[in-house]
């Protein structure tokens, strides 16, 4: 039997009983996901929809839930890009809290300040207190850990994690990982887990079943995205490896400030936009700086993602909204 | 001395000390009472340092300038020199005071490398 046969009767499992686990076709897709569009996948094969058409969800059943990712509010950054920070974090936070259905929690995947800077760190949670979700998981951003070697990172928001700052936690019988890449980086390289962090990884999944699903979550993208402008992570394959066994696992990125996704077997990727500047796609301009847009058209390229967990489908739902 | 000779004398001083301004970051130490090495530039633009390889004679103050909107550092591979993180227009400076090689690049950016050459 050809491959390709074995794929699409594989495939054809998959629909039927949509869960997402035992998938052998090997399904590589990389996909500028535009704003206002909506992936979901199923049976392996990501769906885009107009935003706004909503995913039917019927009513939320007991189990389903979702929650926010919001990234890169570099808080204190004040160029032309974007000479005010604050408002569009308090347009993402309005954004969340006009949604349909009311996230559980948020997360906030790294650069939260510009400069580590106390005050920076304080005005977005004193933003992020006005969100209708209260519970706010973090992971730094190279921007959070600057000259201090994320200490005072760690003093807010690292209380409950490990090392440089990783954790787990479950939530509705999904498993959720906050990973640390921006510490320790090395010349010339690329984003780092590092041995200890990676030993951890490989205990925290050990003991859960392969049928959970797990979002994992961390700065820099854990995919080679662009490794010229260092938008990868060197030592990602080898925490891929301990998700293999998974049949659902999705991976939230910040770092380079606008929608990404890719499918690769049981993984999907996908990055989310920034809540303060665009930067260029990759390769597009001399360097990943931040890209200026006219005025009118800055929170058309800012935004939040929506992440729908609906327990029967057995895949979260990712949705990318603006600020317009 | 007559008028010409007066005027090619004239001319090669003007050479010299203008050989001596722009290209001293070149120039080799080859005695004890040599003036001060000039001060050496590196710019940060599009996250990338310019020069990427930079030659100084020994003594000379190398000036770190960002001029990206976004902070970076210059820091030395081997721990000889490290910046605090440069936000929009900011400095470091560093004295090189022995010849040798000197890797560094950016932890913030760790794909921006340079060197600087002391010799």
């Amino acid at each position: 039997m050809t491959d390709r046969k074995q794929n699409l009767i594989d495939q054809g499992m998959q629909d039927l009983n949509n869960d997402g686990i035992d998938r052998r076709g090997f399904l590589k897709c990389m996909a500028w996901a535009g704003t206002g569009l909506v992936w979901t996948m199923s049976g392996g094969i990501p769906v885009s929809r107009a935003f706004g058409k909503a995913i039917d969800h019927g009513a939320a059943k007991g189990g389903d839930f979702s929650f926010v990712q919001i990234s890169d509010s570099h808080m204190g950054f004040n160029k032309p890009a974007n000479p005010d920070v604050v408002a569009t974090l308090q347009a993402a936070v309005d954004k969340i809290n006009g949604l349909p259905n009311h996230p559980d929690f948020l997360l906030h995947t790294g650069d939260i300040s510009h400069l580590s800077r106390p005050e920076q760190f304080d005005t977005v949670d004193q933003v992020l207190k006005s969100a209708s979700a209260k519970d706010v998981f973090f992971v730094p951003g190279e921007h959070d850990v600057l000259d201090d070697n994320g200490k005072s990172y760690l003093e807010r928001y690292g209380r409950n994690a490990q090392g440089a700052g990783w954790y787990s936690f479950d939530h509705k019988g999904v498993h959720f990982i906050g990973l640390v890449n921006v510490m320790n980086l090395k010349a010339g390289g690329l984003g780092s887990l590092g041995g200890e962090q990676l030993e951890w990884m490989e205990k925290d999944v050990k003991q859960l079943k392969h049928s959970t699903p797990v979002v994992v979550f961390a700065h820099i993208p854990l995919w080679s995205v662009y490794p010229d402008w260092g938008w990868g992570t060197q030592d990602s394959a080898q925490a891929l490896g301990y998700l293999k066994k998974f049949g659902s696992v999705t991976v939230l990125n910040g770092h380079i400030h606008q929608t990404m996704q890719k499918v690769e077997g049981n993984v999907t990727f996908h990055t989310a936009m920034s809540t303060a500047f665009p930067q260029p796609q990759p390769g597009k301009a001399d360097s990943p700086g931040p890209m200026k847009v006219p005025a009118d058209q800055l929170r058309s390229v800012l935004g939040i993602t929506d992440v729908n967990y609906v327990r029967r489908q057995h895949s979260l739902a990712v949705v990318d909204s603006n600020l317009v | 001395m007559t008028g010409k000779n007066l005027w090619m004398v004239r001319l090669a001083m003007t050479v010299m000390i203008a050989m001596l301004l722009a290209g001293s970051s070149s120039v080799k130490a080859s005695g004890s009472n040599n003036p001060p090495a000039a001060p050496a530039e590196v710019k940060i633009d599009n996250f990338s340092f310019a020069p990427q390889t930079l030659t100084v004679a020994a003594g000379t103050t190398v000036t770190w300038t960002n001029r990206d909107d976004i902070p970076h550092t210059a820091v030395s591979t081997d721990g000889v020199f490290k910046s605090k993180v440069m936000d929009t227009d900011e400095k470091f400076s560093y004295t090189f005071t022995k010849p040798g090689t000197y890797p560094y690049y950016c932890t913030i950016h760790p794909k921006m490398t340079g060197t600087v050459v002391v010799q």
